[in-house]
């Protein structure tokens, strides 16, 4: 689905490369994390997927495909037909990343207008569609609003719709949550992972906080200076972490959050049922040392691979 | 609707307020207006029949409302030195300045558009500092020296139109038209300057805004963005400065009609000023102020239509 | 690179600037001719004796264009010096104390700036009359609004900031806090429009004196010059172009180093 090889991007007004060699594999379906503090080249990643890279204003090497697709290097008219159409893109503020002058409905309905040859009616009817597959009450009034109209998580709500209108196979969330407050941050973290049931959409979850990356991702990529330290199940990351950057990541998080964690973990895994031997050295609940030994193999193996 | 009445009321607000400030500061400075009337040779009785006449023995407000009932029905007073109603002397001058302002004001919506685009979009190119200075000098070029430039060049070089030899609009208003568009151009040039100047910081900064990078993300290119996002965004500060042009240009219109001999308003106003003739200045001075007003507000009401958050009441 | 662009403006208008007002000083003090010595030498055309050439008095233009030149300087810096002064003053108050002095003085600058700069320049005129001192107090007048309006936001932007804030808790008066605290910090709204305001003093006063309205005789200044030359054009145009040469190139400096001093403030942003 997606796959980044040996990436590179030098800004020219920058010494140091914001990314410096990263590679990484998305699959089909598949909700992978990407957790970095500001500066760590998570976002430059991103763009670089999505084909935002202000080109003139950087060298860049490397392959991005995306289903098989290469949009480090591709021109304008390939761009064209691969962004909005298979890569949908949700970035961190809804209230500035939408056109205010703008209704909602018609900026949900761009993506159509522009990739599709759907009757001004059908494209509205899509886009009402879209509105309330991300769980809008009022879809239709929505529609007619102007972005200052709504709240942020209402309208981070519309973002996800616009995103998704045309069904991509990738969706790239750049920071999705960080603007709102932490109860509308659960709740868009359900709907992500609803629609990634509902419709089999990969998606790559850029966040600087790790807690949340827990919540929504099986899989999570470690980025510091431009470089992936540390790349591995969620649960194996969090609970034994590796790399000396990560563990300061997770020092930050609260304790409370913690045995909250922990528990969800446990819960997850009851149901599953997977990885039992793993699991059996989790919960009982040895201290992180035990824990680590048992997993530090895979977290290893999955840098690697 | 709203938002719209309680501008116009502002706006009546801004110019009763604008009124009496004008008629306090001429009440205050005129003197004796029954003296300047009638010379210094008038006795005190003739003095005395005159100030009644005038209403000038009635109480200050009920004089500022006299004033402003006769302004608002077409009374301005009487001329001190034409001894004629200030009405019927200015409003000919009026209607010349007017044509003179309008056409400079479509040369500068007609020019500055395009130039503003384009300055925006060479921007960070080697030349950008090319563009820059040209648009800076033609800030810097005095508008009455551009003035004596194109009359003589336009005038008595090439003999596209006679100067000092304004055509009566009612005879020639072909001729008329011409004679004004030289001297429209020389009101717009610097006005042009400003305006591709403030297009092309308000487009850049336009192009550099969160939502810009969204709609790329959706498969637009920068094109069909500035189509479609970025040319609706930038109008509100577009349509504010169309506003304060409209306003400036008539002040810019006074020197120039002086160079080219036009016998507009500006010239009037500059000799009124010179005779002391308080009547007619007060009425040009007030009829300035409210063309002001007037500007501003159809500007902030045409905005309210493109951007609805100024409904909200951000900036009343 | 981007360094480079900002010290061009910047370098280019300092320059241009620089060496008009050094000429202008010294016209104050020494000219090749006499400046209102009439001679026998009339209307002449430029010339190695005669740089700017003569008018139909005989008079040497170059000499006259320095010392009037002066004149304009003088008023457009007084005008500049009373109008962004008084401004500051009342947007600092306005702007940092707010309350019901802040409602009415910004309600009289709205019925102020209701009227054309130019047009309220004329009716205060019309009030003093003409005259250079005249002129100065009137344009200072016209001047104040703006300022104030931009000074208040400036000053108001400041009200809350933390260092602000902190330095009122160490006990700071309020003076000390508007001076030392928070006048530095407007500086860079300051600068950009002290160089706006100077070429529309400049520009107003020219307009003025072109008009009539503006200095009177014995002084000259830059307007009253091209009055006098739009009479002669025909037969010494070289008088006219070269008072509009200069009143041009001196803007046009000014207007670089604005430029310039506003692209630095980007660069820093």
């Amino acid at each position: 689905m997606l796959e980044v090889r040996d990436l590179h991007v030098k800004f020219h007004n920058r010494d140091r490369e914001a990314v410096a060699g990263v590679s990484f594999t998305l699959k089909d379906g598949e909700i992978l994390g990407l957790v970095g503090e500001s500066g760590s080249g998570k976002s430059v990643t991103a763009m670089s997927i999505a084909g935002l890279l202000p080109r003139k204003k950087c060298d860049y090497r490397g392959d991005v495909l995306v289903d098989g697709e290469d949009m480090l290097h591709a021109n304008r008219a390939l761009l064209r037909k691969v962004q909005g159409n298979k890569i949908g893109v949700v970035f961190q503020e809804p209230m500035s990343a939408m056109d205010p002058l703008m209704k909602v409905g018609r900026q949900v309905e761009e993506v159509l207008d522009i990739h599709t040859d759907l009757s001004p009616e059908e494209r509205k009817k899509r886009a009402i569609q879209a509105l309330e597959d991300v769980e809008l009450p009022d879809p239709e009034e929505v529609y007619n609003k102007y972005p200052h109209e709504l709240s942020g998580g209402m309208l981070q709500r519309s973002m996800i719709a616009a995103a998704i209108v045309a069904r991509p196979s990738l969706l790239l969330l750049d920071e999705p949550t960080t603007a709102l407050d932490v109860t509308i941050q659960a709740q868009i973290l359900e709907l992500l992972k609803k629609l990634n049931r509902k419709h089999g959409m990969s998606m790559l979850f850029i966040s600087h906080n790790l807690n949340v990356v827990r919540k929504l991702c099986k899989r999570v990529a470690v980025m510091q200076r431009g470089v992936i330290v540390e790349e591995g199940s969620t649960r194996n990351v969090f609970f034994n972490p590796q790399h000396p950057y990560t563990q300061h990541l997770i020092e930050c998080i609260p304790a409370r959050v913690k045995v909250i964690a922990r528990k969800h973990a446990e819960e997850e895994a009851e149901e599953t049922g997977q990885m039992q031997p793993a699991e059996g050295g989790q919960t009982v609940s040895a201290d992180s040392g035990n824990a680590a030994s048992a997993d530090s193999g895979q977290t290893g193996g999955d840098r690697n691979g | 609707m709203k938002y719209a009445a309680r501008r116009i009321l502002a706006l009546f607000i801004t110019m009763i307020l604008v009124s009496f400030l004008a008629f306090a500061a001429f009440h205050i400075i005129s003197g004796d207006p029954a003296r300047a009337i009638l010379g210094m040779n008038a006795t005190e009785k003739q003095l005395e029949m005159m100030r009644h006449e005038l209403g000038l023995d009635k109480p200050f407000l009920v004089q500022y409302f006299n004033w402003l009932l006769g302004f608002f029905s077409g009374n301005l007073g009487i001329s001190y030195s034409y001894r004629q109603p200030v009405a019927s002397l200015i409003i000919p001058k009026l209607k010349v300045t007017l044509v003179m302002v309008l056409i400079s004001f479509v040369i500068i919506v007609i020019l500055s558009l395009p130039l503003g685009l384009r300055a925006a979009q060479k921007s960070g190119s080697r030349f950008e500092w090319i563009g820059t200075t040209i648009n800076q000098l033609c800030m810097a070029v005095p508008a009455f020296f551009l003035s004596i430039l194109v009359s003589y060049v336009f005038g008595i070089i090439l003999k596209v139109f006679t100067p000092g030899d304004f055509p009566k609009m009612e005879r020639d208003l072909f001729g008329a038209i011409r004679y004004l568009f030289f001297a429209a151009v020389c009101i717009a040039i610097p006005r042009i300057a400003m305006a591709v100047r403030m297009l092309k910081s308000t487009l850049i900064e336009e192009m550099e805004k969160d939502y810009v990078r969204t709609a790329i993300s959706r498969g637009n290119d920068r094109v069909e963005v500035l189509k479609k996002h970025v040319m609706k965004n930038s109008l509100v500060p577009t349509i504010t400065f169309l506003g304060q042009t409209m306003a400036e240009i008539v002040g810019g219109s006074i020197v120039v009609e002086q160079v080219f001999g036009i016998p507009g308003m500006g010239r009037f106003l500059v000799a009124s000023i010179s005779n002391r003739d308080y009547p007619v200045v007060e009425a040009l001075v007030v009829i300035l102020a409210f063309w002001v007003i007037l500007s501003g507000t159809v500007a902030d009401l045409i905005n309210q239509k493109i951007d609805p958050r100024l409904k909200l009441g951000g900036r009343a | 690179m981007m360094k480079k662009k900002l010290n061009r403006y910047l370098i280019a208008g300092c320059i241009i600037t620089g060496i008009i007002v050094l000429w202008i000083l010294v016209g104050h003090f020494y000219t090749p001719y006499p400046p209102t010595k009439m001679s026998s030498a009339k209307l002449q055309a430029p010339s190695a004796a005669h740089l700017f050439g003569t008018d139909k008095f005989g008079r040497d233009i170059f000499s006259r264009v320095m010392q009037g030149s002066g004149t304009t300087l003088m008023i457009a810096a007084l005008t500049i010096l009373i109008g962004a002064g008084v401004g500051t003053v009342v947007g600092a108050v306005t702007g940092y104390f707010g309350g019901i002095v802040d409602e009415v003085l910004m309600r009289l600058n709205d019925a102020l700036t209701a009227f054309p700069s130019i047009l309220l320049a004329l009716v205060i005129i019309s009030i003093l009359g003409p005259g250079k001192y005249n002129v100065i107090i009137a344009l200072g007048i016209v001047f104040v609004p703006s300022y104030a309006r931009m000074m208040r936001t400036a000053f108001a932007a400041q009200r809350d900031v933390n260092y602000i804030i902190s330095a009122r808790l160490m006990g700071a008066s309020n003076l000390r806090i508007l001076l030392i605290h928070m006048l530095p910090n407007t500086l860079h709204v300051l600068l950009p429009a002290l160089t706006i305001g100077f070429n529309n003093a400049v520009l107003a006063e020219a307009s003025m004196s072109f008009l009539g309205i503006g200095v009177t005789p014995p002084d000259v200044s830059m307007g009253y010059m091209l009055s006098e030359a739009q009479g002669m054009f025909r037969s010494a145009p070289w008088y006219a172009l070269s008072v509009g040469g200069v009143i041009a190139l001196l803007v046009f400096g000014v207007s670089l180093i604005g430029e310039g001093l506003q692209i630095m403030n980007k660069e820093v942003d």
